[in-house]
């Protein structure tokens, strides 16, 4: 579903990569923790899927897409076919709830009738029904998240990526988004997740892909967080 | 693509920027009023040959005795010319007129200018042979050919005078197509920086729209068709502004030409005429404006 092959990220305004010569496969269906230290490559990472950024050197693939390679005008159906959450929510401010969760299904062009079906759906699914007509600055932190998962989620992608979901929230609150993740996974959604969470990993017993100064140093099948420190 | 979402996105548009959308409204409603004013002098120049090209080209003024003493051409040296005119290759028509019909024909030129009229006898004017030709652009062999004949004090070649105003008109419409072209560039370019600004100023929601899978399309259509409601609203307000000038302003201030016949009467038809054009030039450019400003000054 994901792969990369030796793949080299070298930012223009630096001189060390932020990541360096990295291979890794992650299968349908598979939930990865993608850790390290802060600075080691997660997000950018996360971008190279997404085509946010473009590798220096080596091949990425998402689902069939041969994401370094592919051109420009094909990137929105990329990206359609892969959900993303992050720290920041990143919600449109201007829109409510359900517009929000929405938005991701006009893109793709679907029809009114089937937005209006499906909205309240997801919606319900992760616990926001009754919520639908609010703004997202009238929502907690957790509820944003939400927000942002079901909207990630509305279209069924292949694929989930998380950096730091949990990164503004507090435990409790992480719990549940965690809770939320795995609902998910479970209907064969490919998840990828970066985090800094100790608890969370230990407490989730997946597979753990360590980053440290852009190379994977470690990847375990059912790791946890700190193991060998 | 939803409608809805697109003029939700269109209308916040136009009002997070307000007076930068006001400014571009009124600089495209200025260039496209000034273009229309050119338009309306074509018009007007086209009515007015229409006007002139069935009336007299030539004029030949009679001396002062045939004048005071003949009054339907019968003396042998007026019926000599008439003849004559007559018989020449490029005359169409020739028509006496004594000097009475000269005095009426003068006053009803100049019934706005009651001072003129009082101060005219109707001795101080000739009678006149009214030459109409077949080609007025070869009048100037006419001209030579009867200057000096006797019982002719002048000729006249009125295309001559025509032309000079005619010329006089051509100019003020160049003049005035030059303005609208400097104004239609300012107002491109705040159409360009408008867009830009607007882009700006939503990057973030746009770079979100854009990471759930939205088009470049999908998200640059908004800033496209604001472009183009602005450069309608404008052209819109100029050809209002246009109808206003001629109705209170310029139909004032031509009314003594306008009603001895002397210039033709622009009516509110010619200004609805014109206000498609205006209407179409006005979203045609704001939408080119708007493609190209997207396509290479904002990186959404
Ligand atoms: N846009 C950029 N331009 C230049 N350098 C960048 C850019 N983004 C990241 N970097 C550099 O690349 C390296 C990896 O950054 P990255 O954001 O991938 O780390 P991270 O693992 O996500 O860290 P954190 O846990 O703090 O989020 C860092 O050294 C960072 O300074
Ligand atoms: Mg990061």
């Amino acid at each position: 579903m994901i792969r990369l092959e030796h793949v080299t990220k070298v930012y223009k305004t630096s001189t060390r990569p932020a990541l360096d010569n990295v291979s890794v496969e992650m299968g349908k269906g598979e939930f990865v923790f993608l850790i390290g230290p802060s600075g080691s490559g997660k997000s950018t990472f996360l971008r190279l899927l997404l085509r946010e950024e473009v590798p220096s050197k080596g091949r990425v693939y998402v689902s069939n897409f041969d994401v370094a390679k592919m051109a420009r005008r094909r990137v929105p159906r990329l990206r359609q076919s892969i959900g993303c959450v992050f720290q920041d929510f990143r919600l449109l401010p201007t829109k409510t709830v359900a517009e929000n969760v929405a938005f991701a299904l006009e893109v793709i062009g679907k029809p009114r009738h089937t937005i209006q079906k499906v909205v309240p759906e997801v919606l319900q699914l992760v616990g926001l029904d009754g919520k639908a007509d609010r703004m997202p600055t009238e929502l907690s932190g957790g509820e944003q998240q939400r927000v942002a998962i079901a909207r990630a989620f509305v279209n069924r992608p292949l694929v989930l990526i998380a950096d730091e979901p949990t990164g503004n929230l507090d435990p409790d609150t992480s719990q549940d988004i965690m809770l939320l993740l795995e609902r998910i996974n479970r209907t064969g959604t490919t998840v990828l997740m970066a985090t800094h969470d100790h608890s969370i990993v230990d407490s989730m017993r997946r597979r753990v892909v360590e980053l440290d100064h852009g190379k994977v140093i470690r990847d375990d099948a059912r790791g946890v967080y700190g193991v060998g420190r | 693509m939803r409608a809805s979402f697109v003029f939700s996105e269109v209308i916040t548009g136009l009002r997070r920027n307000i007076t930068m959308t006001i400014a571009m409204i009124l600089t495209t409603a200025i260039s496209l009023g000034l273009l229309g004013g050119g338009l309306l002098i074509v018009r007007m120049i086209d009515k007015m040959q229409l006007i002139y090209s069935d009336k007299v080209q030539v004029m030949v003024s009679l001396t002062d005795d045939i004048s005071a003493n003949d009054k339907s051409c019968s003396s042998s040296i007026c019926a000599n010319l008439q003849r004559e005119l007559q018989g020449s290759s490029n005359v169409e028509t020739v028509t006496f007129q004594n000097r009475d019909q000269s005095f009426q024909r003068f006053q009803q030129l100049f019934q706005a200018e009651p001072e003129l009229l009082r101060l005219t006898r109707p001795e101080s004017l000739p009678a006149t042979l009214q030459i109409k030709l077949t080609d007025p652009s070869r009048a100037d062999v006419l001209v030579k050919a009867f200057a000096g004949k006797p019982g002719v004090k002048t000729v006249d070649d009125q295309g001559v005078f025509l032309q000079r105003f005619f010329g006089i008109l051509d100019s003020i419409r160049y003049a005035v197509f030059v303005v609208a072209l400097i104004q239609a560039a300012a107002a491109v370019l705040l159409i360009s920086n408008t867009i830009q600004v607007s882009a700006f100023t939503r990057r973030v929601e746009v770079g979100i729209m854009r990471l759930v899978g939205a088009t470049r399309w999908y998200t640059q259509l908004p800033f496209l068709i604001e472009a183009v409601v602005a450069g309608i609203i404008g052209s819109v307000l100029g050809i209002i502004g246009l109808a206003v000038l001629k109705e209170f302003f310029l139909d004032a201030a031509l009314s003594g030409p306008i009603a001895s016949g002397v210039l033709p009467r622009l009516d509110l038809l010619d200004v609805v005429a014109i206000s498609p054009i205006l209407v179409g030039v006005s979203a045609v450019i704001s939408a080119i404006t708007g493609y190209v400003t997207l396509r290479l000054y904002v990186r959404l």
